[in-house]
Order: C-alpha cells, then structure tokens, then sequence
C-alpha cells in the first residue's frame, strides 16, 4: 500500500450523503471537506441532525457516501466489499459508542479480545494483548467481571480497551460520555488525553458538550450537514493532578 | 481455523446462556429423531417377520383345494367334501411341465395319546414330497418315504410343539404313539418353523404316509381322495403359468363342462404372502415418513428459535460487524449454533429411541429389527435439518445493516 507519511491520515473531499425516507430525501452531508492529521484529538460537535453521526459513520466505514471521497491512508473504500470493509474497521478504526455496547454475559477480557477474533489471532495471543489494553485504561484486575459487575465508566473503560486492542490507525468515539455522569467523564476525557499524548493515537470523538469537547486539541463544529467552523482548541483543557495548581 | 474454532465456541456459550430454550428446541429434534429409529425399527422388523414367514411356508407354492361339490341339491363349501384324487395329482405332475413336486394331501383333527399325555392336532397324511415343497427339514430321525406311503406303514413324523406336549424330556425317536387309536411308530421330528403369515403354529401337526391315512385315519368315507394337492411350481415367473394349466386340467379330468363352476380352487400361496410382504412394506414407509414429519417440525422449530435468537441479538450481530467480523464470521457463528442445536437433539434422539423401541417391543411383543444404515441416515437427517433450517437466520443475521443493528433497542 503505498502510503505517504507525510499525507494527512484521513482527507475528506466534498462529502454528501442523502437517505431516502420513503419519498422524503434527507440531506445529511451537503459537501463537507477537511483532513485530520496523525496524532490529532478532534472534537465534533454539532446539534442532533447536524450530520456528525453521518460523518462519523462514513469516517468508520460503517457507512457509504452518496458523493465525494473519502481516504483513510490512502485507502478508498468506495468500491469495497462488505467484507472487505469490514477487514479495514477490523484493523484500522476502534470504535467507542455512547451505550458501551460490550456483549453481556461476557466477561471484560473476552470482550476486548473480541477485535482479534475476527483478526484470526490466536488465543494465546488474543489473551496476551487483551490483558496489555486492559491494564492501559486502569482495569488491571478486573479481566474476568461481566459488564453487570462493572460501574458505568468501567465499562466505557473495557469499550476503550476493545477499541485500541488491535492498534488502529483511529478511534472513533460517538458520544463516548452520553451516559455518564461528570466526575466519570472527565475520568474517560483523562484516558483519552493520556492516549492521545503518551501513545500519540488520533482519537476523533462526537459530543455535543463544550465542556467534553474543550478536551480536544481541535473542534469542529456541524450544522445542517456541513462545517460551520473548524478550529484549533488554544484553551485545551488540562487534568490537574489534585493538589497541584494551574 | 482459529477463526472457525472461536466461532464454535461463541455458539456454544450462546446455547449455555439459554439452556431452557436450546432444551427445549432440542426436544423436538430429540422427538423427531426418536420417532423415525422407533418406526423404522418396528416396520423393519414386521417386514422381516413377514419375509421369515414366507421362507417358512415353502417357495413357489401352490395349493388346490378340494371345492364345492353339489350333493342333491346342498351346496358345500369349499374343502368340505374332497373332490381331488390321488390320480389328479400324478397327473398334475406328469402332465405339467412347469411343476416340480406335488404331495396329495388328506387330513384332519385328531386325538393323540402317549403313556398317559394326550393331545389334539392337525394330522396330515401325505407323501415325502411335502417337505420338499415347504422346504421343512427335519430336527432328528427321518422323514417317511415312498416305501412307507407304498405300504401304508403306521409311521409319523411329529411337529415341535406335539413333541414338547406329549412327550416333555423324552426322545421321541421310535416311541409309539396312538392316533385316533391306531399306534404308529415316530420315526422324525420336524425342524421348527413358527408362525404362519395368517398367526397359526404351523409346529403343531404330525404328518403320516398318504395311504395309512387314508386306510386308517380319514379315509373311510371317501375312499381314493384327498382334499389338499400341494403343487411347487419350478419357479416363481411359472407359478401363473402353473395355476392356469392346473385349472385347466383339473376340468378336464373332472369333466366340468363350459360355464360350470370348478369343484377345486388352485391358490396362490406366495402370491398372498408377498402382497403382504408389499403391505408391510408400505406400512413401514408410511410409520417412517410420519415420523419424518416429525423431525422436520422439529427443524421449524429451530429456525423459529433461530429468527428469535438473531432479532434478539441483534445489537449484539452490530458490534461484531463493527468491530471488523464478516458475513461469514456471523453466518458460521448462528449456523453452528443451530448445527451443535440439531446434532446433539440427533443423538439424544437416537438413544431414546433405541430405548422407546426395546420398551415398546417389550410390552407389545412386535418384532423389532435396528439397522445402523437408519440410525445413521437419521442422525445425518438431523444434521441437515439443523443446516437447512439454521441457514435462513443465519443469513439474516449476517447481511444485518452494522448501523442499524447498533441502533437496536
């Protein structure tokens, strides 16, 4: 594959997408264009029907656009198989969605391996780097609970680690805070930052709340299917360590 | 190969997390499959007791009976009065080419006596040639011959069941037993044969030479004629052939003129035995063909679980696709699932099964007969069925919209 390391990671070119409801065509993405870099933390924000989770999907190529391209490395995913689409979100995209969406009844370790599965790794293997993830988002110990045992941001936490375990390119996250409360997302805003720095993953991330978006290094604002602003985040929010001071 | 492994082990732990369910569906396979090993056991083993049955009666046979006869005006039934000569059945065979063996026969019921044991039966006076036609060899001694029936000598040879009722412990082999009085010397006993087609036991007779019978035993009345000629026909493609020229001989010795009933009637003994062997058979695919209905509601009631399972997790079919699982990943996973679901239904079934028959053939005494070519079609059966009625849901679940499926509540 060739791929430049000096071309941005995703480069989105005059995006349009329509759903037809019945007679009613809905205008999701009237032409959006912008590229994000590696190593970027880009917050999307934007009202319900602004687009975002449109965006989103196409970005994970859950989804396809009616016009425009988009590339991820290099690579198109127009003409692509089911199948074949669902190799690259296999390797290259970690998704984190609002609801968690771990599979019950399953213990943490088994969800996280889940990714490696598909990927036709081995079982030795799988339990090797599932540990590994698990341990990076805090949850060293807690392998075998199921998501019942876990609270909330516990298991945002096994979602995060699901999502890195096969080391994509990027992680998309929807809403990854919808469901928790504040003290609990900020902790989830921390992993992100720390992931982001520390392991330089480019992490794109849904929310349509300032205060979680102020986490990022880059906001992006959607109305009605297109880019209303795009500009870097210059008052990124901070974790302070208690006791220290800003 | 891991892929294949990972995905058996999802299937198996998506059972385990439903076990009342999977039971349940599995109990309609388990039905299924019991039923089809049940009934094709009891057919298969009415059929073979049917075949054992014709094998005993003799091959290829024939037999003219003595018929109506007119007397003054009353009209007798058909055996009654014997209208058959000693000479219609020399004839039969001199004559008629596409006959091998005749033994004229002459009988009835009588008392016989032994020390102080005593016994009614079916006495048969006929000629050597009988055993040849009922392919009836003998347990111990020796038949009568030609000699015998030549010098009416009082020899008999004795049916199984005879022998166990008078004598008990005793080697028959030269007593003397007393037939209607007259003692006569057992000189063989008769290999057992069992049950007729029609439940009667055919062990229990004693057979006499032709002439002392009928000097001694029956033939007082009606001297010179015997009610029975057992005919066998050279073989089976002849036997209709032999009926037709037996009839027509028979008319023309007993001079019966156009358009006047016969005074014998010739039966087609394994023309009788083989539609009931056809009969049998279409019963045994008829008990087989219901329980096959069975298994296959049994497999509808698969996919029914399996359309529940894949709607009811739904959601759970959107993460795998999201997280990079392809069709056949999911297609693999539910088809598995209900593959392991009608597989070990088969195998439960084929044991309870087995065991439903050997309860059923214990209090019915039917005669059952397992083939392992059916128990085995049935387990494959099983296993396609869960195939077959685990593809739709399966395909379902795998061609689901990744959006969609996450956006299930």
């Amino acid at each position: 594959m060739r791929v430049n390391k000096m071309d941005p990671l995703i480069q989105v070119h005059d995006l349009v997408k329509i759903y037809s409801l019945g007679e009613v065509e809905v205008h999701a993405l009237r032409g959006v264009s912008l590229s994000i870099d590696r190593g970027e933390f880009v917050a999307i924000m934007g009202a319900s029907g602004s687009g975002k989770s449109t965006f989103m999907n196409i970005l994970g190529f859950l989804d396809q656009p009616t016009s425009g391209q988009y590339l991820l490395e290099g690579i198109n995913g127009e003409n692509l198989s089911r199948d074949e689409l669902a190799e690259i979100r296999n390797r290259k995209i970690g998704f984190v969605f609002q609801g968690f969406n771990l599979l019950s009844r399953t213990a943490a370790i088994e969800n996280v391996e889940l990714p490696l599965i598909y990927a036709g790794a081995s079982a030795s293997k799988r339990r090797e780097r599932a540990q590994k993830a698990l341990a990076a988002v805090g949850l060293k110990g807690r392998e075998y609970h199921q998501p019942n045992q876990l609270s909330g941001g516990e298991q945002q936490r096994v979602a995060i680690a699901r999502a890195l375990v096969n080391e994509p390119s990027i992680l998309l996250a929807d809403e990854p805070t919808g469901n928790l409360d504040t003290k609990t997302s900020e902790e989830i805003m921390k992993i992100f930052q720390r992931l982001n720095q520390e392991m330089s993953i480019t992490i794109i991330m849904i929310t349509h709340e300032s205060d979680i978006a102020s986490f990022g290094k880059r906001v992006i604002l959607f109305r009605d299917g297109q880019v209303l602003h795009d500009r870097m985040n210059l008052t990124t929010t901070v974790f302070m360590k208690p006791g220290e001071n800003a | 190969m891991t892929r294949l492994l990972a995905s058996f082990r999802i299937a198996l732990r998506a059972l385990m997390v439903n076990k009342m369910r999977s039971a349940l569906t599995m109990l309609g396979i388990i039905i299924g499959v019991g039923a089809v090993i049940a009934m094709v056991a009891v057919g298969s083993g009415a059929k073979q007791r049917i075949a054992d049955q014709i094998a005993s009666m003799g091959s290829n046979m024939l037999i003219v009976l003595s018929g109506s006869s007119t007397s003054g005006g009353l009209r007798f039934g058909t055996g009654t009065v014997p209208t058959l000569k000693v000479d219609d059945a020399k004839a039969i065979l001199a004559e008629i080419p596409s006959v091998k063996y005749v033994a004229p026969s002459i009988g009835g019921v009588a008392q016989i006596v032994f020390g102080n044991q005593n016994w009614s039966t079916i006495v048969n006076g006929t000629t050597p040639e009988i055993l040849e036609i009922r392919d009836w060899p003998l347990a111990s001694g020796r038949p009568f011959t030609q000699q015998d029936v030549d010098g009416a000598t009082k020899v008999c040879l004795l049916g199984k069941t005879v022998v166990e009722n008078l004598f008990g412990g005793i080697d028959p082999i030269g007593q003397i037993i007393r037939i209607k009085k007259v003692p006569f010397t057992v000189v063989g006993v008769l290999a057992s044969k069992g049950q007729s087609t029609y439940g009667q036991d055919q062990d229990d007779t004693i057979m006499v030479p032709l002439t002392t019978a009928q000097k001694r035993l029956f033939g007082m009345q009606f001297p010179g004629m015997v009610r029975v000629i057992a005919v066998q026909a050279r073989s089976l493609e002849v036997m209709s052939e032999a009926e037709n020229q037996i009839t027509e001989l028979l008319r023309q010795r007993h001079r019966i003129p156009p358009g006047q009933d016969n005074d014998f009637s010739v039966r087609n003994l394994t023309e009788i035995a083989s539609s009931a062997e056809q009969s049998a058979q279409v019963m045994s695919l008829l008990l087989g063909a219901i329980a096959s209905i069975s298994l296959i509601v049994g497999g509808i009631g698969i996919m029914n679980i399996m359309l529940v399972s894949v709607t009811e997790r739904t959601r759970e079919i959107g993460i795998r696709i999201a997280v990079g699982a392809k069709g056949r990943d999911i297609l693999f996973q539910f088809l598995i699932e209900s593959l392991v679901l009608s597989l070990i239904g088969g195998t439960m079934g084929i044991g309870i099964g087995i065991l439903g028959t050997l309860v059923l053939s214990e209090f019915t005494e039917w005669p059952i007969l397992f083939s392992i070519q059916a128990i085995l079609l049935a387990f494959l059966f099983s296993g396609s069925v869960g195939v077959f009625f685990g593809f739709y849901p399966a395909r379902k679940a795998s061609m689901l919209n990744p959006i969609e499926a996450l956006r299930y509540e």
